[in-house]
């Protein structure tokens, strides 16, 4: 390496003390550098130890943690200096942004207040000084009329927004390490790829290294000089980006390249790490679906509106779904995609009357859904259900996985006893990929891949036609994401299923759909055939979804 | 879906269970010194109790066993003090048979009292913990107002919870008209003292064990109401409620199957706390005269006779009611907080 390294990794291992004695190693041995001028990349699914290892260099860990290893920060060693010491270094000479910007800023603090606190800190400015030096930082990061915002509260700002607030505070002290913990991982892909685009400016701007932390090797592709794959604690492999991408030499590496959907090719399954290692080959081409399969759900000109209040008595009209029409085939996926705020889980949540339409006619099966009576509803209900976005939270934590797959054939009597529907659970759980020994088990025992699966059983156990999925694979690493896919394919090729897929990645909605809508505002703007969207977008904002799709490395560019 | 049916259900695993709730929560609870040593001294006292409801002890708490306040028994036996106020007369007594009305009558009435034995019990000078004004024991008297004043504390606490849950429950899960009723309810309430609206209850249900429990209930809710209210507004909104609506689960079920086993640790450790609250707020009544029974005994009544004692230099009986109620209360709130701790499914990291 020809410039001289800024950090200097060395061997790092850290444990967790978990009480009673018990240790839990975190990282198991990790070396690498950050030259100065260069963005590292750190990648690996959640748990892999990345966010630990990146923490450590500024002793942000928890108090159970204990660190070995050496930290050489500019020839210093970081795990032996004195806490004051690192007080200086934090904010000022590395500066971090972490991934939820929303919970990363003080709600009761403006902006300007929060941004004016490194400044008068480290830099020592008073007065008209720290505004002036906030507005710039502001206006750099690209926030529209950054001295009115200065006042804004971080609720008023979008989340976009509110990272570039906070990297806005990570470069208040032009630092030489800026380290950004999955930046983009809480937000929407065009916002992501602003953010990308901006960070590598500010960082060939200010002539600083850049540490990014990522799950998605797309993503990484595009910004990174260095690549550091991590598994379980250790590094699986290093090296420059180029050779990464076009010449993986570890299994592992090789397979998070390809369990990521693609927009190229559209394979019959994905990839999963286990097939890559054990070097098992795709199978073939899509299998092709029944074009002359049965309508099972059409939706007309479906409208929800919610009322805002505005002054004392007034109301305002929030129309956060206008004018939905499409028609489901059995066995087929509809994929709906837009940016968050483009009302595409209203819908979903509407379809199966979690919300109240407005207006509209959802036609299940011949019946007008929104026209049913209660009981009649409940009846329905069975045939439709839904999988929600976040695993941990769409579990009951006080339920075991066996009570929690019981509940519902128990409300609509399925199964003759309580033995019999146990029974269907287990063939159940076995079917999603978990064996009979989760039955007994609480949710916190589960990963989220796994849980997911969970809520997918939950809901086969009522045998329904449709499944709402709202964004069931979004708050998954890539590659459990691809498992879940799989999972679901595999399912709607054997009991016929049929999807809508609510999701704001087009790449995972390409994989899974047949038809695709595009949402913006409470209005479809786009509705065709999967391939037709991703060939020839007609609307400008689906090519702009298109076009923040992380491609991973391209050697041209 | 009848491919499902016909898969044999692996049967091996069936009785696997993992760790529940409740046995998880026990295993840290163990684990808690101070709340294991609390919880032990908490049994020993409702053991206490159970043995003064039975009548295994103190059943003859009314006994007049000591003298009047006689002393603990490490003070030793209270001195003789001179109490003729009068000087007696020195001279012979004057005979005033010839005068006296009912003198024929004196040797028949004494023929008729030898006809009954008369027992003159001995008085103790001292007792372990003293005597009271009538030469009770302060001891057995101290137990048995444990029964009494522990029983309202729980029981007071039980109903003021499950007033206070209901209310909370319905009025953060339904909002809307509902919520702004029973918001007004909880405010009137609020609004009025305290103190006097306990009094106002008072003089509505009259005295009792049972009139106690019912005022303490009705006025110690709006605490539990407000607490369990703002947990179910937070859960209401929650996905894993949502999925339960999906699946066709009822209102109800909803409610009370889904949302109340999560915010059950809160519940628990408010409960807890009513429950010291209101074995003070039940002294306190006793001690203003709107509390138990002239005929019963709770710490609140002998704090209440301690007041005139005091001035007279018999500080025992104080001693004691406070000592226990001090014990007990302590051991509860200890336990109630590690109780807390070991519920709390955030301190496992489940979200």
């Amino acid at each position: 390496m020809s410039a001289p390294s800024l950090l200097s990794i060395q061997d790092l291992r850290v444990a967790f003390r978990m009480g009673r004695g018990q240790r839990a190693e975190a990282v198991k041995g990790v070396s690498f550098d950050v030259p100065e001028n260069t963005t590292v990349a750190l990648v690996g699914e959640s748990g892999s130890g990345k966010s630990v290892t990146a923490m450590s260099v500024l002793n942000l860990l928890p108090d159970n943690a204990e660190r070995s290893g050496r930290v050489l920060w500019r020839g210093r060693d970081l795990l032996q200096a004195p806490l004051r010491e690192l007080q200086g270094l934090r904010g000022k000479e590395i500066a971090c942004v972490f991934q939820d910007p929303m919970s990363s800023l003080n709600p009761v603090f403006s902006v300007g207040q929060q941004l004016a606190e490194p400044l008068r800190k480290h830099l020592g400015l008073r007065g008209a000084q720290v505004r002036q030096r906030a507005e710039a930082l502001l206006a750099e990061v690209g926030i529209p009329e950054p001295a009115r915002r200065l006042k804004s509260y971080p609720h008023e700002l979008s989340g976009g927004q509110q990272q570039r607030v906070m990297i806005a505070m990570a470069l208040a002290c032009e630092p030489r390490l800026l380290i950004a913990d999955e930046p983009t991982t809480a937000l929407d892909v065009t916002i992501q790829r602003q953010i990308i685009e901006l960070l590598a400016k500010l960082k060939a701007q200010h002539r600083m290294s850049l540490l990014f932390i990522s799950h998605d090797l797309g993503l990484v592709g595009e910004i990174a000089d260095q690549v550091v794959v991590m598994r379980h604690g250790q590094v699986r492999e290093q090296g420059p980006v180029d050779r990464i991408f076009s010449a993986p030499q570890d299994a592992y590496t090789k397979a998070l390249l390809a369990c990521r959907p693609s927009l190229e090719g559209n394979p019959r399954r994905l990839l999963v790490i286990d097939d890559h290692i054990a070097g098992r080959q795709d199978e073939g081409a899509p299998k092709a679906k029944d074009p002359a399969a049965p309508v099972v759900l059409e939706v007309r000109s479906l409208a929800k509106s919610f009322w805002l209040r505005e002054g004392l008595f007034g109301r305002r009209e929030f129309k956060a779904v206008q004018d939905v029409n499409f028609k489901l085939k059995r066995g087929h996926t509809l994929g709906v995609v837009g940016e968050s705020g483009s009302g595409k889980t209203t819908m979903g949540l509407t379809l199966l009357r979690l919300h109240e339409p407005t207006s509209g006619e959802v036609i299940f099966d011949g019946k007008n859904l929104l026209a049913l009576s209660d009981r009649e509803r409940l009846a329905m209900r069975r045939r439709i259900q839904i999988v929600f976005q976040n695993p941990y939270a769409s579990l009951n934590p006080r339920f075991t996985i066996g009570q929690t797959l019981v509940e519902p054939m128990a409300i609509h009597g399925i199964g003759a006893d309580t033995a019999e529907r146990e029974r269907r659970a287990r063939a159940l759980l076995e079917k999603v990929g978990l064996d009979g020994r989760a039955f007994g088990k609480y949710p916190h025992e589960f990963s989220g891949g796994q849980r997911q699966r969970v809520a997918i059983a939950r809901c086969l156990t009522l045998e329904p036609e449709v499944l709402v999925l709202d964004e069931a694979v979004s708050a998954l690493d890539v590659s459990v994401q691809a498992q879940v896919l799989n999972l679901l394919k595999d399912l709607q090729d054997e009991l016929g299923l049929a999807y809508v897929f609510i999701s704001h990645d087009l790449a995972v909605v390409r994989f899974i759909s047949d038809e695709v809508l595009v949402m913006k505002d409470g209005q479809v703007v786009e509705q065709a055939s999967a391939e037709q969207i991703l060939a020839a977008p007609r609307e400008a904002y689906t090519q702009r979804l298109l076009a923040a799709i992380p491609r991973g490395y391209r050697a041209a560019v | 879906m009848s491919a499902v049916l016909s898969t044999a259900a692996s049967l091996d695993d069936a009785n696997q269970k993992s760790e529940g709730v409740w046995h998880a929560a026990w295993r840290r609870f163990k684990a808690d010194r101070v709340g294991l040593v609390s919880l032990v001294v908490v049994v020993a006292f409702l053991l206490l109790i159970l043995a003064a409801a039975t009548g295994l002890v103190a059943r003859n708490w009314q006994d007049e066993v000591g003298v009047p306040n006689a002393p603990p028994t490490f003070m030793g036996p209270a001195p003789p003090q001179a109490t003729s106020a009068i000087e007696a007369p020195k001279g012979p007594n004057v005979d005033l048979s010839d005068i006296d009305p009912l003198a024929p009558r004196y040797k028949e009435w004494d023929e008729r009292a030898k006809q009954f034995q008369t027992q003159v019990q001995a008085k103790r000078e001292t007792l372990p913990f003293g005597a009271d004004r009538l030469g009770r024991d302060v001891l057995a008297k101290a137990i048995k107002g444990t029964e009494i004043s522990v029983f309202v504390g729980v029981a007071a606490a039980l109903c003021a919870t499950l007033l206070g849950t209901l209310l909370g429950a319905c009025g953060g899960f339904f909002g809307g008209k509902v919520g702004d009723a029973l918001e007004w309810l909880y405010n009137v309430f609020e609004s009025i003292p305290n103190i006097l609206l306990i009094f106002a209850f008072a003089a509505v249900v009259g005295r009792g064990v049972e009139s106690v429990v019912i005022i303490l209930a009705l006025t110690g809710w709006t605490g539990m109401y407000r607490q369990v209210r703002a947990e179910f507004i937070k859960h209401a909104s929650r996905e894993y409620v949502r999925s339960a609506e999906a699946i066709g689960a009822s209102v109800g079920s909803r409610m009370f199957r889904h949302i109340l086993p999560n915010v059950s640790h809160v519940i628990l450790v408010r409960m807890g706390l009513l429950a010291v609250g209101f074995i003070k707020a039940e002294v306190i009544l006793s001690y203003l005269g709107l509390g138990v029974r002239v005929d019963q005994v709770s710490w609140g009544t002998m704090l209440a006779e301690a007041q005139s004692e005091l001035i007279l230099g018999y500080w025992w009986q104080l001693a004691t009611a406070t000592l226990f109620m001090a014990v007990f209360v302590t051991a509860f709130s200890l336990m109630a907080d590690a109780l807390r701790d070991a519920l709390d499914p955030k301190l496992r990291g489940l979200e």
